[in-house]
């Protein structure tokens, strides 16, 4: 018997024994079961995470030899950097010799601005639909709602005609514009700035502050935690789009990690080293802002659906 | 109050949102109405066919295929994979304390890699006799060590499943967490005392009480699933995402290739367009249904 298949057997023959023991009172039998339920479901999720840390490190000759990690006594011949140096050591292309580097770099850009830009924007959008009456205001909110709605594929196409038209395609603008604002965006700011007392607001105004001014230095520091949520929503969303970078750029030394690494699987075939070690780069840092943001994450995420 | 010089405020504040949503939103969904109705060749050449681009899809046999493989996974998104996140969302909503946080954490993690990503990884773990998945199958039940996930028509829509089931268990708990947090317990344990079971106090108290959120991830669910696109094309990147005998072709996946690699954006409006409607139409469904259940 395989040793998964035992200690899977074992986990629930633990369950039948609590049972067992007290069948009046199941309640102990019953929350055993559910930690050893969510403790499988959660080494489910992390095999592949494990697996692929491991795989990185593992020379060419053993990556299909062991499941994790070879033996520990093999390891100054096993386990070495070289899916790494060759992931660097950079390649010829129509545009000169473009390291992996550039694609790290050209990823980073692009999140970032886009994030930066969608935090102005998004936030000055929301906190006017929170904090001022205006004409048009319901038909202007159903339509960002409307515009929800629209799948995102219907609007490539003449996006995408509309950036050759504007001489857009392949530029590093041609890959932001199309993204500055979101209309979820401006919904979920102008949901966090609702909550700010208008008395506040009133009493800026009072003491003569400008309406540019009372956003920016009474409004933004108090849905600082939204703001935090949104950059990285945002940021992320960016970090692994694929449709837009994929059509809109075409110099091998603008495109972004999503891109690359799609064209090394083809390009790499069956030398999974040089494409797994570039995955595992490319994971490295949404893993750890989220870490670092974790609980604001949650919050900004579930905040639109929740409280409708 | 306000005075007259606050007039244009919001408007100044909103201005970037107006020019981006007719430059970015309504012009392009106008265009997206006339396009379809071209034959283009790249964005330069283009002649109007009236209604021949539809005509074309309603007859296209691989526009339907894709059209099915779609519908499939759609149906799997909402009747195994919601299921399973409700699943775990129960069993971790009556745990407490710092643990109950770690597994949130862990379930939710998949989610953060964005979907080549996943694609690429899950590429390596699907190879038969070595790959991760075959091996833990084998382990487990004896079967599966040297299944062709990826190359075997009848298994890459399992294959596609699984992965996903991967990314989006853990992200759609986390809505049904946060719903169940605000379910009335007292009702609960009202039903309780009056005798019901475990599982018809959840069918007739807790889940009718969260049904907002339910419908917002079942809708959500619909949708994501007919955008289903970069999953498939990086697991299946040897076939540019199709997959043997087109077992893995989208209707995004149809629409990448049609309007983008053989550059007619004609034909690629006209797919988008019906994937809008059948998106539209979906929702309104469910929308509309929740709605009934909500009256009786």
């Amino acid at each position: 018997m395989s040793p998964l298949r035992a200690a899977v057997l074992i986990a629930l023959a633990g369950f039948v024994v609590l049972y067992l023991r007290s069948p009046r009172d199941p309640r102990l039998a019953f929350r055993y079961l559910r930690w050893v339920l969510l403790l499988g479901a959660s080494l489910l999720v992390l095999a592949p995470f494990a697996w692929l840390v491991c795989a990185v490190f593992k020379d060419k000759s053993v990556l299909n030899e062991y499941v994790f990690l070879p033996p520990p006594s093999t390891w100054d011949t096993t386990l070495n950097l070289d899916n790494f140096r060759r992931l660097f050591k950079g390649e010829d292309t129509v545009q000169g010799k473009v390291f992996f580097w550039q694609y790290v770099l050209n990823s980073v850009f692009f999140a970032s601005a886009v994030t930066v830009v969608q935090l102005v924007l998004c936030s000055a959008a929301g906190y006017a639909l929170a904090k001022f009456e205006f004409y048009g205001k319901r038909a202007l909110m159903g339509f960002m709602l409307g515009s929800m709605m629209v799948p995102a594929v219907l609007l490539f196409a003449p996006i995408y005609e509309m950036m050759v038209k504007f001489g857009l395609i392949n530029t590093y603008h041609g890959v932001v514009v199309p993204s500055l604002v979101s209309a979820y965006g401006i919904f979920l700011f102008r949901q966090a700035i609702v909550s700010v007392p208008n008395e506040m607001i009133d009493a800026g105004r009072v003491d003569g502050a400008s309406e540019l001014g009372i956003y920016l230095r009474l409004v933004m520091p108090l849905v600082r935690p939204m703001s935090a949520a949104f950059c990285l929503i945002t940021f992320l969303t960016q970090w692994n789009a694929f449709f837009q970078p994929s059509i809109f750029l075409q110099s091998q030394d603008m495109l972004t990690l999503p891109v690359v690494l799609n064209l090394y699987l083809g390009l790499y075939q069956n030398d999974y080293g040089v494409f797994l070690a570039g995955t595992a780069v490319a994971i490295i840092p949404p893993a750890i802002l989220f870490f670092a943001l974790e609980k604001e994450f949650i919050s900004g995420l579930t905040s639109g659906a929740v409280k409708g | 109050m306000q005075d007259k010089s606050r007039r244009f405020t919001p408007l100044w504040f909103l201005l970037p949102y107006l020019v981006y949503a007719l430059v970015f939103t309504v012009y392009p969904m106008f265009n997206a109405g006339t396009l379809a109705f071209y034959q283009t060749n790249g964005p330069a050449s283009k002649s109007f066919v009236g209604f021949d681009n539809f005509r074309f899809l309603f007859s296209d046999e691989m526009f339907h295929k894709a059209l099915w493989n779609t519908t499939v996974f759609a149906l799997f998104s909402v009747f195994l994979q919601l299921p399973l996140s409700m699943g775990l969302a129960l069993l971790l909503n009556s745990s407490q304390g710092r643990a109950k946080a770690i597994v949130r954490l862990v379930l939710f993690s998949p989610n953060l890699v964005g979907q080549i990503f996943v694609g690429i990884l899950f590429y390596v773990l699907l190879t038969p006799r070595y790959g991760l998945v075959n091996r833990i199958l084998h382990e487990l039940v004896g079967w599966g060590l040297d299944e062709q996930w990826l190359g075997n028509p009848a298994l890459v829509m399992p294959a596609i499943v699984l992965t996903s089931l991967w990314i989006w268990v853990g992200f759609n708990m986390i809505y049904f967490l946060a719903a169940l947090q605000g379910v009335d317990k007292s009702l609960e344990e009202a039903a309780r005392i009056d005798g019901a079971t475990p599982f018809q106090v959840f069918w007739n108290v807790t889940l009718p009480s969260m049904r907002q959120v339910v419908v917002f991830v079942v809708v959500t669910s619909i949708i994501g699933s007919y955008q289903l696109f970069e999953l498939p094309l990086a697991l299946l990147a040897s076939s540019d995402g199709r997959g043997p005998d087109n077992a893995g072709l989208t209707v995004v996946t149809y629409l990448y290739e049609v309007g983008f690699n053989a550059g007619d954006l004609g034909l690629g409006s006209a797919i988008g367009w019906l994937v809008a409607l059948i998106i539209f139409v979906l929702s309104m469904l469910q929308i509309r249904a929740s709605r009934v259940t909500e009256d009786a």
